[in-house]
């Protein structure tokens, strides 16, 4: 059997004492889609950066991270900048921050061709950049070229950042919120071109969203990340058909108004804990309508459940669907 | 951006003018008596010398037909005549200049590469032993005075170790080529007197090296701030997630954005080191303007000081226009707005 495109098993991610991310476990195949859904703050983006190995050396990370079965977890970072826009790239949240305001489109792309391919021609890397510009579907791509990212609208600038993060055929794609900073109008068009290139491609992505209706419509697998932790996982229909975590049942009850500004969810009271202050037991129990004694005592963890997915509840069996949650939602 | 610098270069004259006649002004209101640098002391209760010292240098004029005189004289490049060395001032200030540029544009030079080195470093290797260090070295730098620095350099290196000579330009037997450009290291280059050229090069080392002490701890410390400023952006992250490495992350991209801010410091340290080497000047006669602006600050020596100013001011509005415009080369979003 060959490796899965990504596996990242019991990974922890922890600065100075404080324990950020634990515990968590992804998989995603290849060409295949993986929503990861979760509150500001619950530690998603910083996940992402393990991945890649972009995390400061002052950030403590453990567990396993495979690409192809290829350990990246201890990896000396100038090995990590090899596969970086090479095997695996990434787009941001924000277009309007994450290119460099004193070079052109033309030489960012230019850049993270030369990288990879040292050897190419500067020609041969000219008409690349132009290519991918084209692929990106960008009008008057070799005008856009000449131009800086503050000349662009935000919506050309992802659209800029997906063209370099395309320069070297990655086998995966993390997309951490790729929309959230776009216009409404923008963002359905930036999502339809991820899908498209994915689908051309044959790409694994990573998606990051707090839109569980984005998640919904466009990935495979998806998982639920509450305070660090992943509470539920398991594919797009069965976590959106019967979700077995409260968690996830306040989320999916929220839809489709999730309030994108603030991050928080209108249908489940209180807010996620700091990190700082994460309550002991299951760290959802203090906004959980179903909470019990045990659930302030132990931490539950993450087994199947009849749906095919797998939660960490105590109760996940009987938890969900019930009356209340209605009532709450 | 060309409508912008055509329109700073045509308000220069204008804002010279005020600093001209703001100087005019605070320099005569001052209450001492320029005679008595004129006139002998023996001669001050003579009232025919005194009157006819007074004739021959205007003084006798009222403040509003000085200032007039001044100005028309300035316009046809006349700046008076020193009352203290009794020569035309700008052939003073002609003499003085180039003195001052070598000895200020060398330790620019010296000052801004080393802080920028060192300021990349620092930030690169924040809080470790090398940021430490740099961060106190670049304060000893820019807190040391320069008379305690210069005179320290001065005894290790030319009096202990014999490495480098003592104060002036020249050596005492060598004699400076006459009406080139006054930089005695070009010029020894320019009639191909190699000897001169290091004799000249053997001089400028230490007074360069105390001045551009000071500027790297300028320097370095505001490299430091941006590049750190710089590196927590996301295009930087973004940099890194395309594979770039670390020293292409470092140069091209953070560097490229950390000089920008790094631009308008340097410019003014130029323009303040002009007239503000003066300590530099003193404890290596250097005759430059720093040292010109004492001795005519000292004697009242009207003429002298207004020349001073002027060139001063011109230093200030002219290193502010070519910073303004190195900023737009540095940074597009200037440049194409
Ligand atoms: N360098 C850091 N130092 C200290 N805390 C950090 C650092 N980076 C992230 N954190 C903390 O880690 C937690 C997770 O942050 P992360 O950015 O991963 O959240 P997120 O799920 O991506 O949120 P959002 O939806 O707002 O992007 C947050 O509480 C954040 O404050
Ligand atoms: S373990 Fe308890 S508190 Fe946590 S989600 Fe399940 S029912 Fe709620
Ligand atoms: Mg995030």
């Amino acid at each position: 059997m060959t490796a899965p495109l990504l596996e990242v098993r019991d990974l922890g991610i922890a600065i100075g004492a404080l324990d950020v991310v634990r515990g968590v476990d992804l998989s995603l195949g290849r060409g295949k889609t993986l929503g990861l859904v979760g509150e500001s703050g619950c530690g998603k983006s910083i996940t992402m950066l393990a991945i890649m190995g972009l995390l400061s050396e002052h950030v403590r990370v453990t567990g396993s991270i495979r690409l192809s079965g290829d350990e990246l977890v201890g990896k000396p970072q100038s090995a990590l900048a090899e596969l970086r826009g090479k095997r695996m790239a990434m787009i941001f949240q924000d277009p309007m921050t994450s290119l460099n305001p004193v070079m052109t489109v033309g030489e960012q792309l230019g850049e993270a061709i030369a990288i990879h391919q040292p050897r190419m021609k500067r020609q041969a890397r000219q008409a690349r950049a132009l290519d991918l510009l084209r692929l990106v579907a960008i009008p008057f791509p070799d005008r856009r070229l000449l131009q800086y990212p503050h000349e662009l609208s935000g919506g050309m600038r992802q659209r800029v950042m997906i063209a370099i993060a395309m320069a070297n055929d990655p086998e995966l794609l993390i997309a951490d919120e790729p929309t959230t900073a776009l216009d409404v109008t923008v963002q359905a068009q930036i999502m339809e071109l991820l899908q498209r290139l994915q689908a051309e491609r044959h790409m694994g992505m990573l998606l990051i969203s707090h839109d569980l209706g984005v998640v919904g419509d466009i990935a495979d697998e998806v998982a639920i990340m509450y305070a660090g932790r992943i509470c539920e996982r398991g594919s797009v229909d069965a976590v959106f058909d019967s979700p077995h975590h409260p968690y996830t049942h306040g989320l999916l009850a929220s839809l489709p108004q999730i309030d994108r500004t603030v991050g928080k969810l209108a249908s489940i009271p209180g807010a996620l804990p700091s990190l700082a202050s994460r309550p002991q037991g299951c760290r959802f129990h203090p906004r959980c309508f179903h909470a019990q004694e045990t659930c302030r005592r132990e931490e539950p963890q993450l087994r199947p459940v009849a749906s095919g997915a797998v939660a960490a509840c105590h109760f996940a069996e009987i938890a969900v669907p019930s009356r209340k949650a209605e009532e709450v939602a | 951006m060309t409508r912008y610098i055509v329109r700073r270069l045509l308000s220069l004259p204008l804002l010279l003018l005020g600093i001209v006649s703001l100087a005019f002004l605070i320099s005569h209101a001052t209450q001492g008596d320029p005679l008595a640098s004129i006139v002998s002391e023996r001669q001050m209760d003579n009232p025919e010398v005194v009157a006819a010292a007074k004739a021959r240098w205007g003084l006798d004029k009222s403040l509003p037909e000085q200032y007039f005189i001044y100005i028309r004289n300035l316009l046809s490049g006349d700046l008076g005549t020193s009352f203290r060395t009794k020569q035309p001032v700008a052939q003073d200030l002609l003499e003085r200049l180039p003195a001052t540029l070598e000895l200020v544009i060398a330790a620019m030079l010296l000052g801004s590469t080393t802080g920028i080195v060192l300021g990349v470093l620092a930030a690169r290797f924040r809080d470790r032993v090398i940021d430490h260090a740099a961060r106190l070295w670049a304060l000893i730098g820019s807190s040391t005075p320069v008379f305690w620095s210069g005179l320290i350099f001065l005894y290790i290196f030319s009096v202990v170790l014999g490495w480098l000579p003592g104060p002036g330009r020249l050596d005492a037997r060598a004699t400076p080529p006459e009406g080139l450009t006054g930089f005695l290291t070009i010029d020894a280059l320019l009639i191909g007197d190699m000897g001169l050229f290091w004799d000249a090069l053997h001089h400028l080392m230490l007074p360069a090296l105390v001045l551009g002490w000071t500027v790297m701890g300028i320097v370095s410390r505001l490299v430091r701030a941006s590049m750190l400023d710089v590196l927590s952006q996301d295009y930087i992250t973004a940099a890194r997630a395309r594979g770039a490495g670390e020293v292409r992350v470092l140069l091209n991209h953070a560097l490229r954005n950390a000089l920008v801010p790094t631009l308008t410091i340097i410019g003014f340290t130029f323009a303040y080191l002009i007239t503000g080497a003066v300590l530099t000047e003193a404890i290596f006669s250097w005759t430059g303007i720093g040292s010109y602006a004492v001795d005519a600050a000292r004697s009242l020596d009207y003429p002298a000081i207004m020349g001073v100013t002027i060139v001063g001011g011109a230093a200030f509005l002219l290193t502010n226009l070519a910073t303004d415009i190195a900023y737009a080369f540095a940074d597009p979003r200037i440049r194409l707005s």
